[in-house]
């Protein structure tokens, strides 16, 4: 394929993803923008004042980019997961397969559809924060780098879990055990100075901590980490990631016999 | 005009002075004159090639079950070719190699000329696909399914929906574009997977199993069309459990039958092996026995109907005249089986008799 074609094929598959999120909205947009509605009201308003300020920043005002961050980070995963399990499930990933297109463009559709629903449902929960708090942006470039980078990242994770799904449990293991709690512990409601030594210690090998506080630092201009650091370890995860996706493509594991 | 055609033939810059094409001293001459005829074996080699060419090809299971061994096939660019072969035989297989949808063990397989260990993606452009089983998003409107597979190729839309809206309204979906591919029957999914397997005007399509589970009518409108893109220079494989399907469509056939071809030639020269044909008879009135005619065996099939079968060099005309002779009146007649589906029922099992196989896994439909 020569470059013009390759970049067709792309944005078809990106198009495809797209087209499928937005038909499927009561089931992609609508619940995230409900559920962090419900955290706003419950954790932002109703105990948050009861809380008190986080590293000196109103809780409200605290916890909105984890929020937002975790919900980029579901809805990424979650959309790819789905997308491509579904494809290998009807067997349409064969329509891919038969085709001229290089395998990093099938990655690369399905990570760029699933980012962009990432970050649309990140856009929302902006929104809807900004019914309940006046959020301001620190440091716009890192908080767009950070949310993209994370989006991407989640996407392929998304993508590698519905290579090695069997079934459509084996796509809900990894959000329900393992990023979802690492998401809650990485952060998001409170800040890892709170935790005794030995726990903030554990914290630090939670991937999740850095991405919510780098975006923490974006908006609010605190963080309890190094952020370029963090910035440095989303890109390599980015990067070892997609090869790892790349390569089991290139292998055909779970969608060629 | 002229000009650009013989600075290609010559393979000479389009900018090159004319001079160059007239003036031309000996040696350059002789040298020019060269390259032109190996132009000219290119052309004829890569018009040669056929379109799909395999050879020792195996392919072995994660369960250790040997699918292929070592088979060696060749079909030629134009051909209505039919892939035959009992249910597990190895067809699906062969072709999901070709198709890249199942890895290889061994061999090599190569489509135009192209072997796909080397270029694939450049293979792929003249492969079309129609798999056994549904394998769109049944979710999907009709006309996207179609024209995502367009992009998937990298065709600009504006190619891309013009050949989709012929595709759709020569298989009769035109009507159903904007509905949801679930909604469409049995039959339309099918042809919606041909028109998705066209879109990018593929020199080799390959059919598996197309017309499995559509009504006769239908069958025989998807036949026509089959036909018509073949005569207009797409070359066609074919696999089928309809064996008057394969007679009445193709030229050439193979036989695949645990993994191993038994039998690769014209379906001309296949059905010129047989060596008998039988014949339903419809009588006017009810008999209680078979008659008993002489070089001829006879059998009862109900009250009103005989099964008579004739061998090659016996003439009906002589079989006729002994029942005419014997007061049966003739109302009728037909091939009990379609001719093919003898064959390929003998082969299959002479060749599971020779490797001591069970025969009960011979499927044919008629």
């Amino acid at each position: 394929m020569n470059a013009w074609q390759t970049w067709i094929a792309l944005w078809t598959l990106v198009t495809k993803e797209v087209r499928r999120y937005m038909r499927i909205w009561p089931q992609t947009l609508l619940p995230p923008s409900i559920t962090m509605t419900m955290y706003f009201i419950i954790f932002g308003n109703l105990i948050g004042s009861r809380i008190g300020p986080m590293d000196d920043i109103p809780y409200i005002d605290y916890i909105v980019p984890g929020l937002i961050m975790m919900a980029v980070i579901t809805n990424s995963y979650s959309n790819v997961a789905s997308s491509f399990f579904s494809n290998k499930f009807q067997r349409s990933v064969e329509e891919m397969m038969v085709s001229p297109m290089p395998n990093w463009v099938i990655l690369g559709g399905f990570v760029v559809g699933g980012a962009s629903r990432g970050l649309a449902v990140g856009l929302i929960v902006t929104v809807v924060s900004m019914f309940f708090t006046d959020l301001s942006i620190h440091h716009p470039l890192v908080t767009i780098g950070v949310v993209i980078m994370t989006a991407l990242l989640f996407s392929i994770g998304g993508f590698i879990n519905a290579l090695v799904a069997h079934k459509f449990d084996d796509i809900s293991i990894v959000p329900i055990f393992v990023l979802t709690p690492l998401t809650y512990l990485g952060g998001v409601f409170y800040s890892i100075h709170m935790l005794p030594n030995f726990w903030q210690g554990v914290s630090m090998i939670n991937p999740i901590l850095y991405m919510v506080n780098a975006f923490r630092y974006g908006i609010l201009g605190v963080s309890d980490i190094p952020v370029g650091g963090a910035l440095v370890a989303i890109a390599v995860f980015i990067v070892v990631f997609f090869m790892v996706g790349l390569w089991m493509l290139e292998r055909g594991k779970g969608i060629r016999s | 005009m002229g000009r650009h055609f013989a600075c290609s033939v010559f393979a000479l810059p389009r900018s090159a002075p004319f001079e160059t094409l007239i003036f031309l001293d000996l040696p350059a001459l002789s040298a020019v004159f060269a390259r032109f005829l190996s132009n000219i074996k290119n052309w004829v080699r890569q018009m040669a090639e056929p379109a799909l060419s395999i050879r020792g090809l195996t392919k072995v299971y994660g369960n250790g079950f040997q699918a292929l061994k070592g088979i060696d096939l060749d079909v030629a660019e134009g051909d209505f070719f039919a892939l035959l072969g009992p249910n597990g035989a190895g067809k699906s297989t062969t072709l999901g190699v070709v198709s890249s949808l199942v890895q290889k063990t061994g061999g090599s397989v190569s489509v135009f000329g192209i072997d796909i260990d080397r270029d694939f993606a450049k293979a792929k452009y003249h492969l079309g696909v129609v798999p056994q089983e549904f394998n769109f998003n049944q979710f999907e409107k009709v006309e996207d399914i179609v024209l995502t597979q367009a992009g998937y190729y990298g065709m600009p839309m504006r190619e891309a929906k013009p050949r989709a809206e012929q595709l759709l309204r020569d298989l009769g979906l035109w009507d159903k574009r904007k509905g949801s591919a679930r909604m469409l029957s049995g039959g339309m999914k099918r042809r919606l997977m041909i028109a998705r397997a066209l879109i990018h005007r593929p020199r080799l399509l390959i059919l598996d199993e197309p017309t499995a589970g559509v009504d006769i009518e239908l069958r025989r409108s998807m036949w026509e069309f089959m036909k018509r893109i073949n005569r207009e220079g797409t070359t066609i494989i074919l696999t089928t459990h309809y064996l008057e399907e394969a007679e009445s469509l193709c030229r050439n056939i193979a036989i695949i039958n645990h993994g191993d071809i038994v039998q690769n030639t014209s379906v001309r020269d296949l059905l010129a092996q047989l060596n008998t044909e039988t014949f339903l008879l419809d009588l006017a009135h009810p008999v209680e026995t078979a008659p008993t005619l002489e070089g001829f065996s006879v059998e009862r099939v109900d009250a009103t109907q005989l099964a008579l079968s004739v061998e090659r060099g016996q003439r009906l005309n002589d079989a006729f005249a002994q029942l005419s002779a014997q007061g049966f009146e003739i109302v009728s007649m037909r091939n009990r089986a379609n001719r093919l589906e003898e064959m390929f029922v003998s082969m299959v099992e002479h060749a599971n008799a020779e490797s001591g196989r069970s025969t009960d896994k011979v499927e044919v439909r008629s």
